[in-house]
């Protein structure tokens, strides 16, 4: 989205994403526009920091779904940021939640929808590795 | 009753323990596996193995008949959203949260998880009233009714010693309820004169504890004194 040219400013506990942000650019983050905060999603002076009073959109995606599902609920009620978008890991409550009006993405649910077209479409394209009962009708 | 504990630590065991005792009907939910095969020793069927942020954890202990959802467990964000939807999608009508770090209290407030318990404030509130150099004690907040009860002990140097409760300056919204003296307890009425040494019951709209603390406490160069 840096690429694109908007303006990106993430927020990590752990000072050494920043290296990991800069994987494959050609130049430093920060030389690209970017800015990166250090501190934790649920502290409100990081997410001030990290200037969400302003953000046009706020993605929530830490590893963790419970932290993840709070932040999205902070970004929300208390900055109102237009777009808020919360990685759920777990599709039950990723589908709760979406009902309740928060857009989530569940990683889950899409890396199921890919492995089970790739077992369909291989399927269809190699034959059975045993001839099976011929379907009635077929 | 039936209630569902979440978290089987220290504060979680013992209180299924208590609620077993006044016989309420508990289930209490552990997720670290080691902890729940200790604690299943001696709860045995009244704890159950999971992760309650899951729903179908969730369901599986009977949360559509819970009467009431206790999350004690040593993480904030999951006891918020454990509430969360307990009420929200459970329609659980009582719910307690635990807060472990003080500063997450705006979270649980904003989510609405009401009402929400935190230990360091309990402890604070303890000292406040064990170290007197506070002046002033908070003995109970009513979050739902927007009130307060403090405690304020009158000091020799109190700006208000020895004048008429009547003639009192005291800040709108708030109220004297009661004075202890001597050990006893009386309604004050506007000739009672207050004496060193009272304890003074007020009651508050919240945001007025500066003032009664400026009315109350020493006097200070004729500031409040003279009124």
């Amino acid at each position: 989205m840096l690429r694109e040219g908007h303006e990106v400013s993430c927020l990590d506990e752990d000072p050494e994403s920043h290296a990991r942000l800069e994987v494959g650019l050609e130049k430093g983050w920060e030389d690209l526009g970017g800015q990166f905060t250090v501190g934790a999603g649920l502290e409100t002076d990081a997410l001030e920091a990290a200037g969400i009073e302003r953000a046009d959109a706020f993605i929530a995606s830490t590893d963790g779904d419970n932290t993840n599902i709070v932040i999205a609920q902070i970004a929300q009620r208390r900055y109102d940021v237009p777009t808020v978008i919360a990685r759920i890991l777990d599709p039950l409550r990723a589908e709760w939640y979406a009902g309740q009006g928060m857009h989530t993405v569940c990683p889950t649910s899409v890396a199921i929808n890919m492995l089970e077209s790739a077992v369909r479409e291989g399927a269809s394209r190699e034959a059975p590795r045993q001839a099976s009962e011929p379907a009635e009708g077929a | 009753m039936y209630i569902i504990v979440v978290g089987a630590g220290k504060v979680g065991w013992n209180l299924t323990r208590e609620l077993l005792e006044k016989g309420h009907e508990v289930t209490v939910i552990e997720s670290d596996r080691r902890r729940y095969l200790t604690v299943e020793q001696e709860l045995e069927h009244n704890v159950s193995y999971g992760d309650a942020s899951e729903l179908w954890v969730l369901e599986r202990t009977g949360i559509q008949r819970a009467d009431m959802v206790i999350a004690v467990t040593g993480d904030d964000e999951d006891n918020m959203l454990i509430c969360q939807v307990a009420r929200e999608k459970y329609q659980v009508d009582r719910i307690i949260a635990r807060v472990n770090n003080p500063r997450n209290r705006p979270h649980f407030d904003l989510l609405g998880i009401k009402p929400s318990v935190s230990a360091t404030d309990l402890i604070l509130r303890l000292l406040e009233h064990e170290v007197p150099e506070y002046g002033l004690v908070h003995l109970l907040d009513l979050q739902e009714e927007q009130l307060e009860i403090i405690e304020m002990l009158l000091g020799k140097d109190s700006g208000v010693t020895g004048r008429r409760v009547g003639d009192l300056d005291m800040p709108e919204g708030s109220l004297l309820i009661s004075i202890l003296r001597s050990g006893k307890g009386f309604v004050p009425g506007p000739d009672t004169v207050l004496e060193a040494g009272d304890e003074v019951l007020a009651v508050l709209d919240p945001g007025h504890e500066e003032q009664l603390k400026a009315l109350f406490g020493p006097e200070q160069n004729g500031a409040g004194a003279g009124a």
